[in-house]
This record gives C-alpha cells, structure tokens and sequence, in this order.
C-alpha cells in the first residue's frame, strides 16, 4: 500500500487547472497550425491564423486561452494500492480545483441549481470525476476542462444494430455538421460506442483524451476515424462556421461492449481550445 | 482560393449609414465602448422590457457583446474575452433590437430567423468575434468597468473600451447570413 497526501493532491490539481487553461497541448497546436498550412479558403486561414496567435499571447502573458474555462472535468485512474492520508480523494480534487480556478484568475462558470436559482457556485465547484479503479499504487489525475458552448452540441443516439456502420456516420456527421459555428470549430471530436446510454456519453469524454493525430489500435475504428473527419470537413461548415475546409480538426472513436439489442453512439464535441492535462502521482 | 477580404475601421457611437453599408463577409476594427451581456443579463433586461421598467443602461445606438469573461489579473484591466454561442440570446434578441434601437450585436455561430427578420427590419448588424479567441481579444479591451448585475458574477453587465477589436460582418441589415453564404461560397470555389 502506498500513501499519497491530501494536500499532494491538492496541490497537482491546482496547477493542473492553471496550466490546462493557459498552454495547449502540443499535439492539438501542432494540428491546428498543420490545418492553417492546409486551409484553401482565405477567411478560414485569418481565423485558423487568430487561432494560433491567441495561443501564444495565453501562454506568454499567462491568461486563459479561452474565457470559458470550462466544467472541471476529471478522469481518475486510481490504484487499488493507494491510500490516501488525509481525506478523500473527491474532496482533494474540489479543493484543488476551488484554488486552482481562484488563484489562476479563471472564470466560475457553475451554477448550482440548474432550473430554480442558477447561482453561480463562484469559484467553479464542484468538479465532475469520472473514477477508474485499477491495479498497482499509481494515481494519474486528468483534467479536460469543457466548455458549454461545445458540450452543448454533443449527442447521443439509440441506434439499432441494422443501422450498422452507415447509421453511425450519419449520426456523427449530422451531430457535428448541424452543430455549425456553435461549438468553435475547428472542432475535436470524441465518439463513444456500445455500452449503455450513459456509459456511451462518458466513453465519447473519453475518446477526447487521446492526443490528436493518433487512431485507434484498431484498424477498423482508425478507417471509421477518418471516414468520419472527411465527411465532417466535406461540409464545408469551416472555422467558425463561416465557410472552409477544416470543420473537425481530428475524430476519436473508443468502443465498448453492448447488449444484443442495442447499438449506443454518443458524440462529444470539443472546441479547438481542446484543452487537457495529465499528471501521474 | 480567392477572396480579398475588405477590413473596414468602424469607431462608436456607431454611425447607422456606415452600419447598413456593412456587408456579410467584411472583415471589422470596432474601436469604442461596447456592453457585455449574456444569459442571466438577458433574462433580467427581459424582466425590465415586460414590467414595463427602463432598463439600468440604454442601449440606444449601443453594441452588446455576448461574453462572460475571466476576471481581471493584477496586470490587465480584463480577462479571457471571448464570444459566446449567440443562439441562446435568439429568444430575446428581437425584443431588444425593436424595444431599445441596439444598433448591433458580436458574438459567434448563427442566427435564427426572427432574429435575422429583426436586424433587417432595425436596420442593425450581428458581428463575429472569433469564438477561443479570448486572450487575443482581451488585448483589445484598454478599459473595463461593471456597469450593473455586479450579483451575476461573470454575467454581470461590464463596459468595455476597445480598440481595433476584429470582428467580421455574420449577418447585414440586409438579412445576408454568413453562416449560409460562408459556407456555400468555400464549397463552390472547391468544386471549380
């Protein structure tokens, strides 16, 4: 058994806030530049170029990438030989993320009633913790802060077995195309199939972890990835839906297994500020 | 591809002649004061309109951002400030546009049709920020101040002072949408 601190915890979370709000990942910066080198469209180019100049100045002059700094969304792989001294691991990340909103300077974007009061909750509380137990005494902590512009957009469809292959790209396509300008395109898009209604939607989530550039193991579902992104960017939606060919800047597709009668297709939505963070404790 | 973009230098208070003579597809450096104002503002200016109330700002001529921004660090007047989805403003925007003469809206994605059918019939104009773009339009922002709603935090009512804000001509006072025309005019330069 090993013994992680709660104030450890406390303390990566926080800046695992800072951090995903202010820098891109490498791998998502790397494909939108790719995507201005790409872009035939004049209006696109400028605004794919005010894309990665917005970057820089975040990350020079440490302020957010984006205003809406999104849900604290995190996904916890916990080892089954963890103990954590001190508290427990949800209350660790809420504190984390309650200094980590405050002390970057991010926005609180959480009410706590979502029909009555819609109080804003002020310093972005409580976090959202997808938790995963797994074997050995690692704790690896990752944020995917969503915005609600983009998670507005997501989707989730009961298809039927019969609808096969040709109902999921219809789905998917439709899910991003309809979505237009509305989740600030050049768009990331996770999709989730199999399991259950609820399980799809958080496997869609999940999908958006892997780094951009990079399909599935399995050949398959790599096809079905970059089926789905020609499709998508055959729209010609564009950056900000103001025309061009770079809807969707990459596709993730994650599958799980399902019930004979059921064929579950959820589509998350990122925006191109696909922000994320990982640490390993 | 072709397409030269025109850039128009645009200053308020916002001359109506100049605004109607904007074109979907313009490129745009708004300098002057613009009014942040999102979901919660909305449904309180809602509440004013209905009760017959005059609202705590006139927005006669005015331009209202939709944006919810970060809080202001130690070295600069604003935050991250970047548009938000417009779409959920379309309940209440043609009320606005014929009740209080707004002369134009900025935010990003697209417009229903009432709301289109009432920036032509206003003669107003809806612009484009680029959405994610927050940092780079926080450049913009010289000064920033709560004008009313302090309560609604980040969806409080702030006046913005800004300068050569690029924003791009969305929806004309003619109706011209360029979340239609965009789109449609990339995919019949690609098929040529």
């Amino acid at each position: 058994m090993r013994t992680i601190n709660f104030s450890t915890i406390v303390n990566t979370v926080k800046q695992m806030c800072v951090d995903a709000a202010y820098v891109l990942p490498d791998d998502v910066l790397a494909r939108i530049r790719q995507a201005r080198d790409d872009e035939p469209f004049p209006r696109a180019r400028d605004i794919i170029g005010q894309i990665i100049e917005n970057a820089n100045i975040a990350a020079t002059e440490k302020i957010p990438i984006c205003q809406d700094t999104g849900f604290a969304v995190f996904f916890v792989k916990m080892g089954c030989d963890v103990r954590i001294d001190g508290g427990n691991l949800i209350d660790a990340v809420n504190e984390g993320t309650r200094q980590g909103y405050a002390e970057g300077y991010l926005r609180g974007s959480i009410v706590d009633d979502p029909v009555f009061d819609r109080k804003n909750t002020s310093d972005n509380t409580p976090a959202l913790v997808h938790m995963d137990l797994v074997d050995g005494d690692r704790l690896e902590i990752t944020i995917l802060p969503k915005g609600g512009g983009c998670e507005n957009m997501s989707g989730l469809a009961m298809l039927k077995p019969a609808d096969g292959l040709a109902g999921i790209i219809k789905f998917v396509r439709d899910t991003a195309v309809n979505a237009g300008g509305n989740p600030c395109p050049p768009t990331v898009i996770g999709v989730g199939i199999g399991g259950t209604a609820d399980a799809a939607s958080v496997l869609a989530k999940k999908a958006l972890l892997r780094p951009v550039g990079i399909n599935h193991v399995d050949d398959r579902y790599a096809k079905l990835e970059s089926n789905l992104l020609d499709e998508i960017n055959a729209s010609g939606v564009g950056p900000q839906g103001l025309g061009g060919k770079h809807t969707a800047l990459w596709v993730s597709v994650e599958y799980m297994p399902c019930h004979i009668a059921s064929m579950p297709v959820a589509v998350s939505i990122n925006c191109h500020a696909a922000r994320r963070v990982t640490a390993a404790l | 591809m072709s397409g030269s973009i025109n850039t128009i230098n645009i200053s308020t208070p916002i001359n109506k002649d100049i605004l109607k003579s904007l074109r979907a597809g313009d490129n745009v450096l708004l300098t002057g004061t613009i009014y942040t104002a999102r979901d919660a503002a909305h449904k309180r200016f809602m509440g004013c309109i209905d009760r017959g109330e005059s609202l705590p700002l006139s927005l006669d001529s005015q331009i209202i951002y939709y944006c919810g921004p970060t809080p202001p660090t130690p070295k600069r007047c604003i935050g991250s400030a970047g548009p938000t989805t417009s779409s959920r403003m379309d309940r209440c925007a043609p009320y606005i546009l014929r009740k209080t003469g707004l002369a134009a809206m900025i935010g990003k994605g697209g417009r229903g049709v009432d709301v289109i059918n009432s920036i032509k019939e206003c003669g107003a104009v809806y612009f484009a920020a680029t959405g994610g773009a927050g940092a780079l339009i926080s450049s913009c922002i010289k000064s920033s101040h709560i004008i009313c709603y302090e309560d609604l935090g980040p969806e409080a009512v702030y006046k913005f002072e800004v300068e050569a804000l690029p924003l791009t001509v969305a929806v004309d006072s003619l109706g011209n949408d360029l979340y239609v025309l965009g789109p449609q005019e990339y995919l019949s330069q690609k098929s040529r």
